[in-house]
This record gives C-alpha cells, structure tokens and sequence, in this order.
C-alpha cells in the first residue's frame, strides 16, 4: 500500500516538474517573440517612411540617383526578407545606403531647410535608434531562450515538443565592424 | 540585473527610512516631554507621527500632480515637440519601462529637466522649453536618459519620501524652536513642580541641542544619498544611451547659463537634473548640495572608455575622484556583457546661446500654447494665436495672401 502511495507521489512530482518546465520554455519562447515584435514594427515604419523620403528628395537631389535607387532596392529586399538572419542582412545594407544619403544631404543647403525634409529626417533617426535599442533586449532574450534549449533536463524537453532555437538580430554594421585604422605616416 | 540595482537601492533606503524614522519620533519625545513632563513624550511622537503621516498621503496621491503644478508644466501632444516625444520613446524602450511617460513642457527659458512618478507605469518627464532650444538631438536623448532612470531607479520614490520625513523633521524642529520665542518657557516654569525642575531642565536643554542638529544631520544624510543617486542615473543614462559624450556636453551647457530657474525651490531643487539653486562658489556646498558638482559628473562621462557598460563608469568615477567608493551597486558591477559605446562621429556640437535658439525657445512656448505657424515664401515665419478667427492673413512682411487651414 505505502509502495502505491509513493509510486503516486513520484509521478506527480515528475508530472507537475514536466509541466513546470514546458511552461518555463513557452513562457520564454513568447518573451523573445514580443521582442521581436517591437523590432518588428520599427522596421515596418521606416520602409512606411522610405517613399516619402524618397518623394522629397527627389526633388533637390538629381545626381544621387544610385543612391535612391540603392534605398529603393534594399527596402523591398529587406521587405521580402523571411527569416530575421536575412532581414538582419537586408536591414544593413539599408542602413548602409540611408547613411550615404544622409552624407550627401550636407551638400544640398536648400533640402537641409527643407521641414518636410527635417521632419522625415527626425522621423527616420528616431526609427533607427528605436530598432538598434530594442536589439540589445532582443538578443538578450534569445540568448536565454536557447541557453535554455540546449542545457539538461529542458533539452529533452525541448527536443519533444519541437521548441527550436533562434536566431540573434545581428546588423552588419560597417562603422560596427571597422578596425580603427593606425596611421603611421606621421611619423618617420 | 536591473532588478539587483533596484534592490540594492532598496535596502539603502531603506536604512535612511529607517535613521531618519527614528531621529523624527526623538523629536517627538524629546518636545513633548518638554512641555508637559508627566507622559508628554508620547504625546509629541504621536503629533510627530500625524504630521508625517499626512504628509506622506499627500504626496503619495498626489504628489506629481502638485509638482508639476508648482513647476508650472504642462502636458503636451507629439505635434507640439516629435523630437522630444521619438527621444523619450526610443529611452523607453532602451530602459524597458512598462509605459511611456507622460510628457510636459515648462515654460521657462534656463535649461533644466525632471522626473517624476511613484510607479514606473505613471511617470512623467517635464523639461523646460529653454532646455530644448539650446540641446541638440544626442544632449537631449543624454538628459531623458538620465530623467528616465531616476524613474527605473525608483530615485523619485526615495527623493519623494525621504523629502517629506526631512521635511516633518525641519518643520517640527522650526515649530518648537519658536514656540520657545513665544512665551513656551514661561508656561514650562509655572508648570514646574521644584523636584521634577532639574529632570525637566536637563529634557529642555536636550530637546533645544536636537532641535538644532536633527534637521542638519538628516539634510547631510538625505543629501549624500541622494547625491550618490545621481551619479547612479548618470551610469544608467550611459547605458542606456551608449553615448556618454551626450549627456556631458547637455550638462555643460546647463551648468553655463546664467538665467535661474524660476519655478524651482528648496523642496523641488533634488528632482532636477543639474541643481537650479545654484550656490555661489563655497566649499561647504559640497555637503550640502542634493547634486555632485556638475564639473566632476562632465569629468567622469568625459573619461569613460572601452564600453557604455556600469563597469566603465565606475572606472572612470575612480580614476576623477582618485577613490575607491563604490557607486554602482556590487550587483551592477558583476555583468560584465559589453556594450559598445556609440562613435562619435555626430553632428559638431555648436556653442553658446545664439538669437536662433533664442527664436526656438519662443516657438516651442507659442507651439506649447497651441499656436500655429505658416512659413511665408519670403522666409518669415507667421505666427498665428489660437484665438485668430479669420480664414486668411497677409504676410507682414511681403505681403503675400495666406488661407488658414482650421
């Protein structure tokens, strides 16, 4: 009789354990899926943005044209993109181009007055910082889904129900990336 | 890991509660046992105990709401100001506060800004409009930075609650101490039997000694901890930002204007970012100041390197202060995760107060009071006041017709 009982309390411990542990995963797969929703709508508004700007730019800009052409290109890509490995890679390159424009803007004194112009401009910065904030919190939330993934015992359990891992939000950033250059001409 | 600074920031306070808690019911004793001998210590803790306890209430419910009155703020919409609104958005997310701040103009023209809010899910950031005429975009998203963390740092709970026993304190001391000018000593000796006099004598002495120090002591504690808060949210403001160089250069320029803060006060003085009642160069303000010197807090943002993590700051803050003091909580310290700082390849920072900001300072006012604006072709910019009732103007200046869009 007393060996029933304790076989019942095993199981159950085991059972609310499973339980416990299946809903830890869901709880964190949901979390890096808000994350990922907050990313997700700054980039739906600035490709909301990009035709505006182009709009306005337009105008002031006529020897530019590959630059628009290059934003124009890297908006629907990014747009298209399915997977956040290849949104991630198509972002940058738009970044990328907005940087150039941005550049090129310094030379244009009328379109730098321009308030349409300035307020897109704010508009668009906003966006871009917005997205590269909620990236760190993102990452980090993935970070924890798939450490939990792949560390005993939520593995097994992970396996069972098809709770798969995800991928960081990682832009390839140029200025990021760049090695700062030592310049030795100076010297000698 | 935030959640560690904010318990970390908890106990701290909780120990001031606690010191400032006591000194509040001594006073109590110490007063009412002054004036009546036989049982009226208890009597004084229980005045004590009201005063602060409907002081607290008061600000409890309603505290911000008064502050924000006091300050003269007002609420504002996203048309009024976008670059403020996208700059508190983008902090928010940054900080991962539950819900966006409440946003409020001050209609004055020295830079300054403030937090306020019990709970993170109802705060509110106020800044004055001089403040937004003179900052670009990356001293302002500094300063918001900072605001926002003291709101993250649950700073405006401490500032709030430790202000009002500091308070209670001042306020009970400042009543006993004059009710002694007005004639309390004669009562205390026709009510004086001779054998209680010498007892009675010693509490009297002892209450006048601790109704002079008590309210000192609690400022130079209140102050230290809350001095240590600002360097606290400057870290945070950091991290958040990744771009130190922001709030340092926004600091600079608010410590150089001249213009005093009109609506600011001794009460209100610790919620702002840079202390508005500037005192003019002494020593002793060091310890008496709710702010670090501003000069050493530019120092320290100035001198961080190799990343915008709490670490960095606390590196910097040793290497100015040539200290060990730990600031940032031991807990802080333990994530060492990189963070990169922002390359500072920015706009250049331009200088000094020009006519343009001048301008600015007036058009967010005029924007703040609902004032439309129409930019002429000739390049004025025509004010309209929300009560103009007429569907066109003409362009003072050249003349040109302009239909108003209601």
């Amino acid at each position: 009789m007393t060996g029933v009982i304790i076989l019942l309390v095993v199981i159950a411990v085991v059972v609310l354990f499973v339980i416990s542990m299946y809903n830890s995963l869901i709880q964190l797969r949901n979390r890096v899926k808000n994350a990922w929703s907050q990313i997700d709508v700054q980039l739906k508004r600035r490709h909301d943005l990009i035709p505006n700007l182009i709009e306005t730019v337009r105008g002031y800009m006529k020897h530019e044209r590959e630059i628009m052409e290059n934003i124009t290109k890297y908006r629907s890509q990014a747009m298209d993109a399915k997977t956040v490995g290849e949104k991630a890679q198509a972002e940058g390159l738009l970044s990328g181009a907005l940087g150039q424009l941005r550049v090129q803007v310094e030379n244009y004194p009328d379109l730098k007055a321009n308030q349409n112009f300035l307020a897109l401009q704010e508009e668009l910065t906003s966006t871009e910082n917005k997205i590269s904030f909620s990236r760190q919190s993102y990452n980090d939330q993935v970070l924890f889904y798939n450490n939990k993934i792949q560390m005993f015992p939520s593995n097994i359990m992970a396996g069972m129900f098809n709770f798969k891992q995800e991928e960081f939000f990682q832009v390839e950033d140029e200025k990021e990336r760049a090695v700062p250059k030592v310049d030795f001409s100076a010297q000698s | 890991m935030m959640w560690e600074l904010i318990q970390a920031n908890k106990r701290k306070s909780i120990v001031l509660f606690i010191s400032l808690g006591i000194t509040l019911l001594l006073l109590g004793y110490f007063f009412g046992g002054a004036y009546y001998p036989d049982g009226g210590g208890f009597i004084g803790i229980f005045f004590a105990l009201i005063i602060w306890g409907i002081l607290s209430l008061i600000s409890y419910f309603s505290g911000s709401k008064i502050l924000l009155a006091v300050s003269g703020a007002k609420e504002v919409t996203k048309e009024v100001h976008p670059q403020l609104f996208n700059v508190v958005e983008e902090m928010k997310i940054s900080a991962g506060l539950p819900k966006m701040p409440k946003i409020y103009i001050i209609n004055e023209a020295a830079p300054n800004a403030f937090a306020t809010g019990i709970k993170p899910e109802e705060s509110a950031v106020a800044v004055t409009a001089g403040l937004l005429a003179r900052l670009n975009r990356d001293e302002l998203q500094g300063v918001i930075a900072h605001e926002v963390s003291h709101i993250v740092n649950r700073d405006v709970l401490f500032v709030t609650f430790a202000g009002i026993m500091l308070g209670s304190i001042v306020l009970i001391s400042e009543v006993f101490l004059r009710s002694l000018w007005f004639g309390g000593g004669g009562r205390y000796s026709s009510r004086s039997s001779k054998s209680s006099g010498q007892g009675q004598m010693i509490i009297m002495v002892v209450a006048i000694v601790f109704a002079i120090l008590a309210p000192i002591l609690a400022q130079l504690l209140y102050f230290a901890i809350s001095r240590k808060r600002e360097y606290l949210a400057d870290a945070s403001a950091v991290r958040y930002t990744r771009y130190p160089e922001g709030l340092a250069s926004a600091l600079e320029k608010i410590s150089d204007t001249s213009i005093d803060l009109k609506s600011a006060n001794k009460v209100t003085a610790p919620m702002y970012i840079v202390n508005p009642l500037k005192p003019k160069g002494m020593k002793l303000t060091d310890l008496t100041s709710s702010h670090p010197p501003t000069s050493e807090r530019i120092r320290i943002l100035r001198s961080i390197s190799g990343g915008a993590n709490y670490v960095n700051y606390q590196n910097a803050f040793n290497e100015v202060k040539r200290s060990k003091v730990s600031i940032i909580p031991s807990s802080g310290l333990t994530d060492n995760s990189q963070i990169s700082l922002k390359d500072i390849a920015a706009a250049p920072i331009a200088l000094g107060v020009s006519k343009q900001t001048k301008r600015d300072t007036g058009d967010v006012m005029m924007k703040v009071n609902n004032y439309s604006f129409i930019d002429c072709a000739c390049g004025l910019k025509i004010k309209i006041p929300p009560d103009f009732t007429k569907s066109e103007l003409f362009c003072p200046r050249c003349g040109r017709r302009h239909t108003i869009e209601k």
